[in-house]
């Protein structure tokens, strides 16, 4: 039998060329949606499900210099009087007759080393001092979050609890429920990165810099490694090998938040 | 400032408008309690005051929500609590408690004065006629039925009402009671408290706005409802004052590492308002002072006089504790280590004018709806000169 092909070389040319277009098209959408598959996960090389953070404060090597507290508010905008902090600083000095004092002058942002600060207690019969970094704890049963009344701070899946400032009503619920004194309302002045005043600020322990795999700022700052951060899913991190290693204790632990600043170097009297 | 404090703890975040919201709040429940009390429990003698009591709770209702949203950072984001609310926190709940309540208080105050309302209706004319035709809402004829069946739907209005009264100020209190990390506020005991504090500043409010409209409208004052109205005073008095106490001296017993700084609260920072005035002016002598009243034969201007002071300081003592709870809470540090301060300002949202005006405002919707719908039941005075009884019911 024969067989004739009734086509003249143009058709065959026209539907060729159809078959080699729709035949790339068709070959391509598997990659494309690879693409845009990828394009959506732009940020996303992080994934908050893979990681959960934690803080160690070694109070036995903090040399409250400060540094932690002003490379803070530069990083987070947080504005410069001392009444508005992300962290901060105080001294505990312990007299031999056993009476404690505490300060932080200006959050221990300008240090201790200079007078009138560094002579304060000349006089006493110290035995011992010490100074406890503090910052937000991000509990892990945040008692912040349960009371904000629009759900505007939350605690995400890596385990930091996080302010929606443009969701924030300024009731201050969260402020008097935190049992650390992390939190604070940005003044009329305050110049934010998100451009907003009158409402709720708090540590966030970098979030913008830690899931893109930096340090948070004041870890980054400190020069006596007093401050300690890494993920605690990971065994390899560098918290996970001090809780491993060291006696840790944390803040206020009767009343159930579960914190996760981890303490070394604890002492009664610190609260 | 004294001692330590945490460094962003400088600033008292819960001011003078946050004192005068529970204080508000709880005249709308004790005045509510107090029409409850003729409406469902059936006290006669409270009859001259039933109807005024429950445009008083109306009015100082209406009000309740302004302080608060005055007070938020950003006022303009109010209504995201109704709009996204988070479930598991108290405050939340204010806005659905408070508009359940607004609907109960409405539907019982239009239900209560709709004979009136129609009365008017007809007999007025212009604008005042078009205000009490809207009010009627186009039924301007009540049959003998339609009463009788008003008259049972207030009776269970009135009788939810109670419920969501104790709701709405029992959730003011836990506002306070259900925060850990505050030991003055941190007590299961806080919304009991709240509550019968309530009762007594809306039982004072009316026999005080009792005793002044009368003298106003120059009518008579029945002294058996005075004499009710001050005893029910007395009885919630009582029990407020041991609660009150109890609340402290548990503390005091327990002596856990927060009672150093209570004690050097209530002693030294507020001691003057506490000891002083919620406990001694604000409880004490008033107690002793009804008391006497009861107990020695006076005429009755000077009961009427001794009553009157004698509510006066009471309600001066409830709005004192306000204070010592909300601002007292906060002059501690959560460092337990040292106290803040606090000085209301005089200008500005936060300052004594404006708190000033807000107090007041409940007044004047209260004189608009006492011209509007008079409460007033113009029946001879000396029908009801009999002996007191509780367990009368109303005819």
């Amino acid at each position: 039998m024969r067989y004739e092909l009734k086509i003249s070389r143009r058709d065959f040319i026209k539907i060729g060329a159809k078959g080699l277009l729709g035949g790339i098209i068709v070959s391509s959408i598997p990659s494309l949606l690879r693409g845009f598959t990828a394009a959506a996960k732009i940020p996303g090389t992080y994934d908050w499900e893979k990681h959960y953070w934690g803080f160690v404060c070694d109070n036995e090597r903090c040399i409250g210099c400060g540094r932690c507290v002003v490379a803070c508010k530069l990083e987070n905008k947080v504005p410069w009087e001392p009444e508005y902090n992300r962290t901060w600083v105080e001294r505990y000095v312990i007299t031999e007759s056993d009476e404690i004092f505490v300060d932080s002058p200006n959050a221990g942002r300008d240090g201790f080393a200079k007078a009138p600060i560094s002579t304060k207690y000349d006089g006493l019969n110290i035995r011992k001092s010490f100074f406890v970094p503090k910052l937000c704890n991000q509990c892990d049963n945040p008692p912040c979050v349960t009371v904000c009344p629009v759900g505007a701070t939350y605690k995400t899946k890596d385990g930091i609890v996080l302010v929606d400032q443009e969701h924030c009503i300024g009731c201050r619920y969260c402020i008097q429920a935190c049992p650390y004194g992390a939190r604070y309302i940005l003044p009329d002045s305050s110049e934010t990165h998100l451009g907003q005043v009158r409402v709720v600020d708090k540590c966030t322990w970098c979030y913008h810099r830690i899931t893109k795999g930096l340090l948070p700022a004041c870890v980054e700052a400190c020069p006596a490694g007093a401050r300690i951060f890494g993920d605690l899913r990971d065994p390899a991190s560098p918290v996970r090998k001090i809780l491993s290693e060291k006696r840790v204790y944390v803040l206020k632990p009767e009343l159930g938040t579960e914190p996760k600043v981890y303490y070394i170097g604890f002492e009664k009297g610190v609260y | 400032m004294e001692g330590f404090l945490f460094p962003n703890e400088g600033i008292i975040e819960w001011d003078l408008l946050i004192v005068i919201y529970p204080f508000i709040t709880g005249l709308v429940a004790g005045a509510f309690i107090v029409s409850s009390l003729y409406h469902v429990f059936g006290i006669t003698s409270l009859k001259p005051v039933a109807r005024f009591s429950l445009i008083t709770a109306l009015s100082f209702l209406l009000v309740t929500p302004l302080p608060l949203a005055m007070h938020l950072g950003r006022p303009e984001r109010a209504l995201e609590m109704f709009l996204t609310p988070n479930l598991n926190s108290a405050m939340s709940a204010f806005g659905y408690i408070w508009f359940v309540y607004l609907l109960i208080v409405l539907g019982e105050v239009w239900l209560v004065f709709r004979p009136d309302i129609v009365k008017y209706a007809g007999a007025s004319e212009g604008l005042k006629k078009t205000i009490y035709s809207a009010l009627a809402l186009g039924v301007y004829e009540i049959p003998e039925e339609a009463l009788a069946i008003d008259k049972k739907i207030i009776k269970v209005l009135a009788f939810i009402g109670i419920p969501t009264a104790f709701l709405l100020h029992g959730y003011v209190g836990f506002i306070f009671g259900a925060v850990k990390a505050n030991p003055w506020w941190s007590t299961p005991l806080m919304p009991i408290i709240f509550l019968m504090s309530a009762t007594v500043s809306g039982i004072a409010l009316l026999l005080l706005s009792y005793v002044v409209v009368s003298k106003i409208r120059k009518t008579p004052i029945d002294q058996a409802c005075l004499r009710s109205l001050a005893l029910w005073l007395m009885g919630f008095l009582s029990v407020n004052v041991v609660l009150e106490g109890l609340e402290v001296f548990t503390m005091f017993y327990e002596a856990e590492e927060s009672w150093g700084i209570i004690s050097q609260l209530i002693t030294q920072k507020i001691g003057i308002s506490y000891f002083g005035i919620q406990f001694i002016s604000g409880a004490i002598v008033p107690l002793m002072v009804l008391g006497i009243v009861e107990a020695i034969g006076l005429g009755g201007q000077a009961k009427t006089v001794l009553r009157f002071l004698a509510s006066a300081m009471v309600l001066v003592g409830v709005f004192a504790m306000r204070w010592n709870v909300v601002i007292g809470g906060q002059l501690i540090s959560k460092s337990l280590r040292g106290f803040s301060s606090y000085v209301p300002p005089v200008f500005g949202i936060n300052g004594l004018i404006v708190s000033a005006v807000v107090m007041s405002l409940p007044f004047v919707i209260l004189a608009v709806l006492i011209y509007l719908i008079p409460p007033w039941q113009e029946e001879p005075q000396a029908v009801r000169r009999e002996p007191l009884s509780f367990d009368s019911r109303p005819r």
